[in-house]
């Protein structure tokens, strides 16, 4: 039985299961500039961020509650001169801790320190296999090699090591150099994530969505790749997530609203997502309401919880069990109302705009030139209007 | 010589009371594990080689007849699942 089962029906109705993921969005500041970042475009607007003393809080009641995996974000979380002290904390708490970064502003010193002081994981992201696109796509000069250097000190440092690489149509057809890249540095893990069109990647999705052969290339590169590593008796797994918007049917989003992730963001704001931000529902603030008054009682957090809220075509449809009707942000993003079924699905009176988006990514021209950077000068120009 | 099994770096084993098992937890992570697979595992040391695990978990379950072979099987396929090393 586990905790949420042990509380009265009255006060978890919606038989939430316990937030077992906790993200911590440390801080919206990054040294990057990736056009498809997850944060708001109104980032800029959040400046007040959470103390040491808040954040430790946070990690001592998610813990309670349950909380087992702690990803580190950001922004890029390693400006929060507190890390050391944050990932000390979690570890004495019990979390497997994650450190998600653009490896810049790593040192080989702050590598071991992290280790010493119980970190289990660092992930380093990549933009592209070359210096050239990725540090074209990253808006920094000194990015790949930096990214380089650490990916090797992370290893020699003990660490289970994974890449992750954001891929768009810019980058797609370096699925074998990356492949190969990550092998020569020794990776575990290999995340190959296709653009999510959330935040700044919504607003640049024309230039970074790739069209249905790109992507059909890439599988089968990725594929082949596979079939080598384990020819080779490699231990590198690969995971390749394929956009949404070449489906049928929608993801199980989150694995359910407020059923398993809890972000805090840098201001303490909890979501049940890191985009859910854009929603228009008010949630709820770690300064104000302790974190299982947030979970299980706030209308945020109950908002999209069980189905009594969904319309047709989900209510009456037989898989609303199995995906929840999809994303709530997409929804919202593309129809405009969050209540709706996700447009990916074939069953939605909205799905012609994915199949638009589709047309769009056959045909599009736009190049790095045309992508929207997310720094803080666009950033203003979102909350400026 | 009987092996040793070990976590590989990055895995770690621990009691959850939340979810009222023993899990899992590697990079971005967490495998629920069921009564048998947390006891098997929960006599993972680094230490103790097969047989003696085999030995604590008779012990421990005296009416459940010959583990061996289900431990042995459930070793090996942690194993290819790369959760641990057997040396």
């Amino acid at each position: 039985m586990t905790r949420a089962d042990a509380l009265p029906t009255s006060l978890n109705p919606n038989n939430a299961g316990p937030p077992l993921w906790l993200l911590a969005e440390l801080t919206y500041r990054c040294p990057l500039q990736c056009p498809y970042c997850s944060n708001p475009l109104d980032f800029a607007q959040t400046e007040q961020e959470l103390t040491t003393e808040q954040w430790i809080s946070v990690l001592r009641q998610g813990r309670e509650m349950g909380a087992a995996q702690l990803g580190f974000s950001g922004g890029e979380p390693l400006v929060r001169q507190d890390l050391p002290e944050l990932i000390a904390e979690a570890r004495k708490l019990g979390y497997y801790t994650n450190l998600i970064t653009s490896g810049l502003g790593l040192t080989e010193a702050r590598v071991v320190a992290f280790a010493e002081a119980g970190l289990d994981h660092i992930q380093v992201s990549f933009q592209a296999s070359d210096p050239e696109l990725n540090n074209a796509v990253a808006g920094s000069r000194k990015a790949f090699e930096q990214k380089l250097a650490m990916a090797k000190a992370v290893k020699a440092a003990g660490y289970p090591m994974v890449l992750n690489f954001v891929i768009h149509r810019h980058n797609i057809h370096q699925m074998p150099d990356i492949i190969d890249l990550c092998e020569r540095l020794g990776a575990d893990y290999v995340e190959l994530a296709t653009c999510q069109y959330y935040g700044w990647a919504f607003e640049n999705r024309e230039a970074l969505m790739p069209s249905k052969a790109q992507l059909d290339q890439a599988e089968a590169e990725v594929n082949a790749s596979r079939a080598g590593l384990q020819a080779r008796g490699s231990a590198m797994k690969l995971i390749f997530v394929t956009p949404d918007y070449y489906e049928e049917r929608p993801k199980a989003c989150m694995n359910g609203w407020g059923n398993l992730f809890l972000t805090v963001a840098p201001d303490g704001t909890a979501l049940p997502c890191h985009s859910a931000r854009l929603l228009p529902i008010d949630f709820p603030n770690v300064k104000d309401l302790d974190l299982r008054e947030i979970w299980y009682d706030s209308p945020g957090f109950n908002h999209y919880r069980g189905n009594e809220w969904m319309p047709e075509p989900c209510r009456s449809c037989d898989e609303k069990d199995k995906d929840f009707g999809g994303c709530r942000c997409q929804a919202y993003l593309l129809t405009g109302n969050a209540d709706n079924a996700d447009p990916v699905c074939s069953k939605s009176p909205h799905h012609e705009r994915i199949l638009a988006a589709r047309r769009a990514a056959d045909h599009a021209t736009a190049g790095l030139q045309d992508l929207v950077y997310r720094n803080v000068r666009n950033s203003r120009l979102f909350f400026r209007g | 010589m009987s092996q040793i099994p070990r976590f590989r770096r990055g895995f770690r084993f621990q009691w959850e009371p939340a979810q009222d098992c023993y899990v899992l937890l590697y990079p971005e992570g967490m495998v629920k594990l069921n009564g048998s697979a947390g006891a098997i595992l929960n006599e993972v040391d680094g230490r103790q080689d097969v047989d003696a695990i085999v030995a604590s978990l008779q012990q421990q379950f005296p009416e459940a007849g010959d583990l061996g072979p289900d431990v042995r099987a459930f070793l090996e396929d942690a194993e290819q699942q790369h959760w641990i090393d057997l040396s």
